[in-house]
């Protein structure tokens, strides 16, 4: 991976998430994932619904663990520990939903909300300067203290909750941040604010991110490095810094040629021809096609691909694809 | 709204399927108001905007959530409508016909043959018990009155021509048994079931993956160059709409604040609001990193909308004419790009063209 130059601060391997389906199937949601993050690094998973982008996250969290795989948060190895160690270790990594509105308890106050975790995790002694530091929270995020402090949240718009729960994850001093679609419930002109207000956050406070979204240019603008997943399994893991030309997998290629003009901007179509798609419909996770996943939408599939699974290979320095034909492109623009 | 009785009168006979005397436009709206009373007092969604369409013609509305999009897709569809509770003004006339001077009768005529309407969510828009074949040669066999066996192989053709693979199959099929995707091109089916002149598609893809998202967008532009049928495509993404439509009506806090080509508004924003808006989505281009020109504050308050501009307490060039006087939808001054409207007192590009 890219850097060795401190411990990571979340490091996941071969992480396995199955659900039972009923009728003795399963649903294999994540097949095989690892990823690190380094101090201070933002990490995007992307990939469309469906792909296990969302089970990664919260299996990196414990909620559920993992069927197999391990997850170590700094030395300490989540996946096994005892229920109540966990709680304790897992504290040090916050998570963000997508839905900010039902992720608040909507009976409680906006400055009881924020204190939560404090109330539980911090020091015994704690509360005397509950308020101070609640307002303090509130203001980092953007919010008026005055105003809000003592709403509930179907008081505020969606844009306020999700600062709500920024607020409310950072309480805790966390190292690690799982952001789940935290902008995708919220407008645009209020989904650059989040993304704003993220960007600061996580460059004042030197934390790790993790970023899930499916949105190509969200992804790119907060992360250092990219992961496309599809069907449960990695695709390809990348610098996100002119991802738009380097990306070389055919299902990210696809993605990138999904995307509406506006959002390229200037970028318009470079790199190879857009992946012609073969077939419109998402394969079943119950049943993933054999060899590589993608390949019943793939305009490179071969037989090997149908035989064989491709290992992830690194074509570039921390630029990783898991594809027996996509070649790195050569002539840079 | 003129009372219903008076209406009733002077609403012509219902269609029966014959066309092509109306004169252009396909869609006129004037002024058109909607309002629903609350406990709170009356929330005024749409606030006076006039549209026109021809045949063939795209036009994208575009607003945030609460900017009353849809609820002017519905009003012009006839969905909303004078009665308790919401007060219509202002007239929409779609192929001649004033649509709320209409019967209701006479506006289920209208729906599906003049005008039909395909929404966000496919799954709530389909029955679950029933299947799909059903839900298309139902409106086939009420509208068209074609018999039992014709509607089914109607509907199959219909089920084809919107990109669905194995149609006969399919058709014999119950909503939850088809993929996002595959429903809302059902939704679309049954939309052109009665091959309606002009389509409103409201935030059609929002619910649907990005690579679903533009097979559908595909899908529509296709089929609306085929059918020659003019479109109205909502949405609070401009980026789906730039590039799609051939017109864009900007929508802030129930008003058009920008009304004009598709490019001349993403190339040259006009409204400081449009100009805003497209300036904080996040593109591909720019590096990791990059902070985005957010827009500050929240939309106003519906129930007591700001004097003036509604967008003055956000906007930078405000002034104090701004939050007392309220800028109509004029073509602005010197324009190169005929055409467009633009409801500001200072225009963005004003005092660059001023100086020229």
């Amino acid at each position: 991976m890219t850097t060795t130059r401190d411990a990571p601060a979340l490091t996941a391997t071969d992480l396995v998430v199955e659900f039972p389906a009923g009728r003795g199937q399963k649903v294999h949601a994540v097949s095989g994932v690892s990823l690190e993050v380094a101090a201070g690094e933002t990490l995007g998973i992307l990939g469309e619904s469906g792909c296990g982008k969302s089970t990664v996250g919260r299996s990196l969290i414990q909620l559920p663990p993992p069927d197999a795989g391990t997850v170590r948060l700094g030395d300490v190895t989540l996946t096994g520990l005892a229920p109540r160690e966990l709680r304790r270790a897992r504290a040090r990594m916050q998570i963000i939903m997508q839905d900010p509105v039902s992720a608040l308890n909507p009976r409680r106050r906006v400055k009881d909300l924020v204190w939560e975790g404090r109330s539980i995790w911090g020091p015994g002694d704690d509360t005397r300067d509950k308020d101070a530091r609640v307002d303090a929270a509130l203001r980092d995020v953007g919010l008026d203290p005055a105003t809000v402090r003592d709403r509930r949240p179907h008081e505020l718009s969606g844009g306020q909750c999700q600062r709500v729960c920024i607020a409310r994850a950072l309480m805790l001093d966390p190292e690690v941040l799982i952001c789940d679609e935290p902008v995708s419930s919220l407008d645009v002109s209020v989904q650059a604010q989040i993304l704003n207000l993220l960007e600061t956050t996580t460059r004042r406070r030197a934390l790790s991110m993790v970023f899930i979204a499916h949105d190509v240019s969200v992804v790119k603008n907060i992360s250092d490095r990219v992961m496309v997943m599809y069907l449960g399994k990695v695709c390809e893991v990348l610098p996100s810094d002119g991802m738009q030309h380097e990306a070389v997998h055919p299902y990210t290629r696809l993605l990138l040629a999904s995307l509406p003009e506006a959002q390229l901007g200037s970028a318009a179509p470079a790199g190879p021809p857009a992946a012609e798609e073969r077939a419109a419909e998402l394969p079943s996770p119950l049943n993933p096609p054999s060899g590589c996943r993608f390949r019943t939408r793939c305009p490179l599939a071969t037989e090997r691909c149908a035989a064989e699974e491709p290992a992830p290979r690194e074509i570039r320095p921390g630029h990783r694809i898991a594809c027996h034909h996509a070649e790195p492109r050569r002539n840079h623009p | 709204m003129t009372p219903k009785r008076e209406a009733a009168t002077t609403a012509p006979a219902p269609t029966d399927g014959t066309r092509g005397t109306a004169a252009p436009p396909l869609l006129d709206a004037t002024d058109v108001r909607t309002a629903f009373h609350t406990p709170r007092g009356a929330v005024r969604a749409v606030d006076g905007v006039s549209l026109t369409l021809s045949e063939g013609e795209t036009l994208g509305i575009v607003g945030e959530s609460g900017s009353g999009k849809s609820v002017l897709g519905r009003t012009l569809m006839g969905l909303i409508t004078d009665g308790p509770g919401t007060t219509v003004s202002g007239t929409v006339r779609i192929g001649g016909k004033d649509v709320h001077a209409l019967t209701p009768a006479g506006r289920r005529a209208l729906w599906g043959t003049e005008v039909a309407m395909v929404f966000q969510d496919p799954m709530t828009s389909l029955n679950p018990v029933k299947k799909t074949g059903t839900h298309l040669s139902e409106s086939l066999r009420l509208h068209l009155g074609l018999g039992r066996a014709d509607a089914r192989d109607r509907a199959v053709d219909l089920l084809r021509q919107v990109g669905i693979p194995e149609p006969a199959r399919r058709a014999g099929q119950y909503p939850h048994e088809l993929s996002g995707g595959m429903r809302q091109r059902v939704v679309i089916a049954m939309a052109l079931a009665c091959g309606p002149r002009l389509l409103i598609a409201d935030e059609p893809t929002t619910a649907l993956d990005v690579t679903v998202q533009k097979q559908i967008l595909d899908l529509l532009r296709s089929l609306a160059e085929e059918l020659r049928m003019a479109t109205i495509l909502i949405s609070h993404d401009l980026a789906t709409v730039a590039g799609r439509t051939d017109r864009v009506a900007v929508m802030y806090a129930g008003r058009l604040v920008e009304y004009a080509d598709t490019a001349a508004v993403f190339d040259r924003p006009r409204h400081p609001y449009s100009s805003a808006l497209i300036a904080s989505i996040p593109r591909l281009d720019l590096p990791p990193h990059t902070l985005l020109p957010a827009i500050e504050g929240r939309p106003p308050n519906l129930l007591h909308p700001p004097a003036g501009c509604r967008f003055a307490p956000r906007c930078d060039t405000a002034t104090d004419r701004c939050t007392t006087e309220s800028p109509g939808l004029t073509a602005y001054a010197g324009e190169r790009d005929a055409g467009g409207l633009v409801a500001c007192h200072h225009p963005l590009g004003a005092a660059e063209e001023a100086a020229v």
